[in-house]
């Protein structure tokens, strides 16, 4: 085993390098490709080598952000072996395990599709899971076929592990119902909760009655404080939670995060309640994982953004803001951070490949309503450009508001033109649309291309 | 003219922008100076024969289906009655499902269904999931091409002599195999085609508002004037292309 796992990893190095020589997608995922075809025992091989273990990170929205603020953390006192690039399949986690040889510590998101797989194979030391949303269900057929592989994961992760879930989602925190090693962590501050379930709201009935769940608070679509009113089943007490949260705009967030011994103020320069989400889900997983409170604070304040995730782009004298946005519930957070000051120009951009989501119609169910009658001006771009215009008009967005652009470069130039000098470019784009439009910014010279971007 | 919807379990039935169709229904209503008047109508609530001109149904996840399918099931004689006399209907996927004779799930046991429509369905064991484009003769003589997105694990099987939506020309449609999409009676359409479909579809949001403004008026329905849809032609054109391309073939 031993030495056929050493030819393969040189092999898989090998290619690596060429084809981030070549310039193909970074080659993040084709070293890591190559060893999963050639042997995917290697991958269980390399993760039981790491001597501080493995920990794994899932949800629908978040788990790259969170990923990275908790390498932003643990980084601080472990070398990690983590998939910065986002690609979270068995060949994505093979990937940077071939390429962390002197990591001890596995640090990995995984897509919620290969979360059972990933578990069975790395035997982690602690799994995080946040949420669970309506996502491309043209991938993953409905939320609940993910929830029930979910069930059944946890059938397979070892006693020993620690599971840290989020408390807020009803689905996700019943996962580590009854568990002995389980962390659970949310948010506490009902002055920021919606004052209704948003329209795309998914985890609203009772998982043991199925009658309408009551929420005390409801801070991001269905995640909140929750309570049935018939049979009483209710959001677990906290081990780790979010108080005292204040939003700065598009700028950043300030909260105090409390467990059973600490209590630490901290301030994040990426904003928006889900940023908050992530950050005490990084902060439960690196104090589970020993991180001490000073590493916690000092990551999470480091901490700038990942790439396509309220990354700042300076662009001539104007700078470009990039929010991903790839279903209703992250959207409609990402639409939620510009309530407060709606910039006159948004980009928005939207394409169907498989990354994307095949299927355009979540558009539909984010929540563009509260923000359009503030626009001056909405560029609708990407391969779906014509049904996003669509979603905006019938959103209330006048037509002469709109302009209707596929070609990304085309779109992004014109949102630059449209802007004043020192001012900020919003852009709004689906996954592989953020790829493409930061590959053009990386073209000029502006930015790194995302395989390069170092730790924050 | 009011226009009177009934819009069926909205809190349960609303996967994938339902809400969209609803709107589209609305503004071009508007744009011919109709209004339309939307009633959530949930469980237990009264639905009164002749008191509507179009009704909704929309689709769900498994979950929230289970949740309403006896409360739909025992409207049957309410919605044949109200199809009969000349209400028009849209059910989009899991509506569309329950408005048939039945569901037999994959654990062998039977979910009525309102009877609307003459057609029965069964769980699958894959996903039939893409894009997809139908050929439709909805007025005789009249050939549309209507594209739209499909999700759904039940094969529906129609009755012989039942009149589909359309035919298939790129997708699964409602079995895979039989080669049509959705079924029609009367003003009633069903199809599996969800998330909104009527934004690029025009042509279908105008043919059921015409028939529900028949309904609100008396007498025949008589054609709307045109809007100018290059937007909608052009989200057609680009969603079509899908279908081509990609349609009928990946399956999870």
């Amino acid at each position: 085993m031993g030495l056929r796992l050493g030819l393969e990893t040189v092999a898989a190095r090998t290619v690596g390098a060429l084809s981030r020589a070549a310039g193909r997608g970074g080659g993040t995922t084709l070293p890591g490709k190559l060893l999963w075809r050639l042997d995917p025992g290697a991958v269980d091989a390399l993760a039981a080598r790491l001597e501080r273990g493995v920990a794994l990170v899932s949800a629908t929205n978040g788990k790259t952000t969170t990923t990275a603020m908790a390498a932003g953390i643990l980084e601080r006192e472990h070398r990690l072996a983590w998939n910065r690039a986002g690609a979270n399949l068995l060949s994505g986690l093979a990937s940077a395990l071939v390429a962390g040889t002197d990591a001890e510590l596995g640090l990995f998101e995984v897509d919620e599709a290969a979360l059972p797989e990933a578990i069975v194979r790395t035997r982690p030391r602690a799994v995080l899971l946040s949420n669970l949303f309506r996502d491309q269900l043209d991938r993953y057929g409905e939320l609940e076929i993910v929830a029930e592989r979910w069930r059944a994961a946890m059938e397979e992760l070892p006693p020993e592990t620690v599971l840290l879930v989020n408390a807020d989602d009803p689905v996700v925190a019943d996962l580590a119902d009854g568990r002995e090693r389980a962390l659970r962590f949310g948010l506490d501050d009902p002055t920021h909760a919606r004052p209704a379930l948003q329209h795309a709201a998914d985890s609203k009935y009772c998982l043991r009655c199925g009658a309408p769940y009551a929420y005390a608070a409801a801070y991001v679509g269905h995640l909140g404080d929750y309570r049935c009113e018939v049979c009483g089943h209710a959001r677990p007490p906290l081990d780790v939670a979010a108080t005292r949260i204040e939003l700065v705009g598009m700028h950043g967030s300030r909260f105090r995060l409390v467990t059973a011994r600490e209590e630490l103020d901290v301030e994040l320069a990426l904003p928006g309640l889900y940023n908050v989400y992530n950050a005490v889900a990084a902060s439960a997983l690196a104090l589970s994982l020993g991180a001490s409170v000073a590493s916690v604070r000092a990551g999470l304040e480091g901490f700038s953004a990942a790439f396509g995730r309220f990354e700042r782009i300076p662009a001539g004298g104007k700078r470009v803001v990039v929010l991903l946005i790839k279903n209703p519930a992250g959207a409609n957070e990402a639409l939620r951070t510009l309530e407060t000051g709606v910039p006159p120009v948004l980009v928005v951009a939207l394409n169907d490949a498989i990354a994307d989501g095949r299927d355009v119609s979540w558009i539909w169910d984010v929540d563009f309503e509260p923000i359009l009658p503030h626009v001056d001006r909405v560029v609708a771009s990407g391969e779906r450009a014509e049904e996003l215009g669509l979603r905006l008009v019938y959103g209330g967005l006048p037509s002469e508001k709109l302009e209707v652009l596929p070609a990304l470069e085309a779109a992004l130039d014109r949102g630059l033109e449209l802007i004043e000098a020192g001012t900020e470019l919003v852009v709004l784009p689906t996954y592989t649309a953020m790829l493409a439009l930061r590959g053009v910014l990386a073209e000029r010279g502006l930015v790194r291309q995302y395989w390069e971007t170092t730790a924050p | 003219m009011r226009i009177r919807v009934a819009h069926l379990y909205p809190e349960y039935l609303n996967i994938y922008a339902d809400r969209g169709n609803i709107a589209v229904l609305a503004r071009r209503a508007r744009l011919r100076g109709h209004e339309l008047e939307v009633r959530s109508i949930g469980v237990g609530d009264a639905l009164e024969p002749g008191a509507h001109d179009l009704v909704y149904v929309g689709g769900g996840q498994d979950r929230e289906q289970t949740a309403i399918a006896p409360d739909l099931a025992a409207r049957g004689d309410v919605l044949r009655s109200a199809v009969s006399s000349g209400t028009a209907l849209l059910a989009v996927c899991g509506g569309y499902q329950l408005l048939g004779r039945g569901y037999l799930g994959r654990d062998g046991v039977v979910m009525p269904g309102a009877g609307l429509f003459p057609h029965e369905t069964v769980a699958g064991g894959t996903r039939m999931i893409g894009d997809v484009l139908l050929e439709c003769e909805l007025v005789p003589g009249e050939r549309t091409m209507l594209a739209g997105f499909e999700n759904h694990a039940g094969r529906t099987l129609l009755d012989a002599g039942a009149e589909p939506l359309g035919r298939v020309v790129h997708g699964f449609g409602n079995d895979g195999a039989s080669g049509y999409e959705g079924c029609r009676v009367e003003r009633a359409i069903g199809t599996y085609l969800h998330g909104p479909l009527l934004p690029r579809n025009p042509w279908l949001a105008d043919w059921l508002l015409a028939r529900a403004l028949a309904h609100a008026e008396g007498g025949e329905p008589r054609p709307l004037e045109p809007l100018p849809d290059e937007l909608e032609q052009e989200a057609f054109r680009v969603a079509a292309q899908r279908a081509r391309a990609r349609g009928g073939r990946s399956s999870v």
